[in-house]
């Protein structure tokens, strides 16, 4: 049986890591990354937000996109959970509602990879040309 | 709520919101009583009196996006329904209690979860400015995490680094396997 993994073994693995981290050193400022909000309160947890969240964190990861996903509040939208919010670099924020995992593969491999947008965009950050 | 992990991922989301600087989560297994108990603890805002009266009515909540707030309803109606109670302790600059009894072995108690993924979401979480202590008891044993410890031995390494990530993953997995939790 293999030793229970402890706080030496993390020790370890922060020096590994500490090593390598300056070579991705724009991890640190989140407006270089893709970001993505997921909404995280009772509405979105009950469609399968959780999913979504560990979707994105581990598909990302794997395909080696810096990426921040962190969890948000209810944005009002509880018709349409899981929702998403999603910031490319000097881009402005987009909403996506109904994103299971196969929304959000195709989130990540068109909108995220080729900046095209997806179908099921929520239009909440709409400002009209006069603005 | 499908299972017991999203009840605790939805009520820490509260502790969050109340800008809790340090948060408990405490799950006890009594088998000769029959019970299992659920115990979320904070530091954070806290409510008065009034809230917390009005806090497990389905349609009070402090947000201003929807005007439902059915997280702690739920939690309560899933403990209720196992023969179990619930209750809100909370007082104002000091923090909120919430426990919540379920019968261990009633028919309607729903399962455990993903209690790993669950701890990894809130505990990884790259904005997260909580910390988390964890405890599990069993009959078989106890295990106890505490993020604090974890971020003083990452030093400068981000707890939502990938590999710390799937480390900490394996290290609740491992734990939580050892002391046997009930599903």
């Amino acid at each position: 049986m293999n030793k229970i993994k402890t706080l030496a073994d993390l020790k370890k693995l922060q020096s590994e890591v500490q090593s390598k981290i300056k070579l991705r050193e724009k991890g640190d400022i989140p407006e270089s990354l893709v970001q993505i909000k997921v909404s995280m309160a009772t509405c979105g947890i009950a469609s399968g937000a959780k999913e979504t969240m560990s979707f994105f964190i581990d598909e990302l990861d794997h395909q080696g996109i810096d990426a921040l996903v962190t969890q948000t509040g209810c944005m009002g939208y509880c018709y349409a959970e899981p929702t998403i919010e999603l910031t490319l670099p000097g881009k402005e924020p987009i909403v996506y509602g109904f994103v299971n995992k196969t929304k959000a593969l195709e989130i990540i491999e068109k909108h995220i990879k080729l900046n095209e947008l997806v179908d099921g965009i929520i239009p909440v950050n709409y400002s009209s040309i006069d603005n | 709520m499908k299972d017991l992990s999203l009840h605790i991922l939805d009520i820490v989301q509260n502790s969050i919101r109340a800008k809790a600087k340090l948060i408990g989560i405490e799950i006890s297994e009594y088998p000769e009583e029959d019970q299992l108990v659920i115990t979320i603890t904070d530091d954070g805002t806290g409510m008065n009196q009034e809230q917390v009266q009005r806090a497990i009515d389905p349609f009070y909540t402090s947000r201003t996006t929807r005007n439902v707030g059915l997280g702690l309803s739920l939690f309560k109606q899933n403990a209720e329904m196992t023969g179990g109670s619930f209750t809100i302790e909370s007082e104002l600059g000091k923090g909120t209690k919430v426990t919540a009894t379920f019968g261990l072995k009633h028919i309607d108690r729903p399962i455990m979860g993903d209690l790993v993924g669950t701890l990894l979401l809130l505990i990884t979480d790259a904005k997260s400015e909580s910390d988390y202590v964890f405890k599990h008891q069993t009959r078989t044993g106890r295990y106890e995490l505490d993020t604090r410890q974890i971020r003083q031995t990452l030093e400068n390494v981000s707890i939502s680094h990938p590999e710390v990530r799937s480390f900490v993953k394996e290290m609740i997995q491992e734990n939580l396997e050892q002391i046997q939790i009930s599903e």
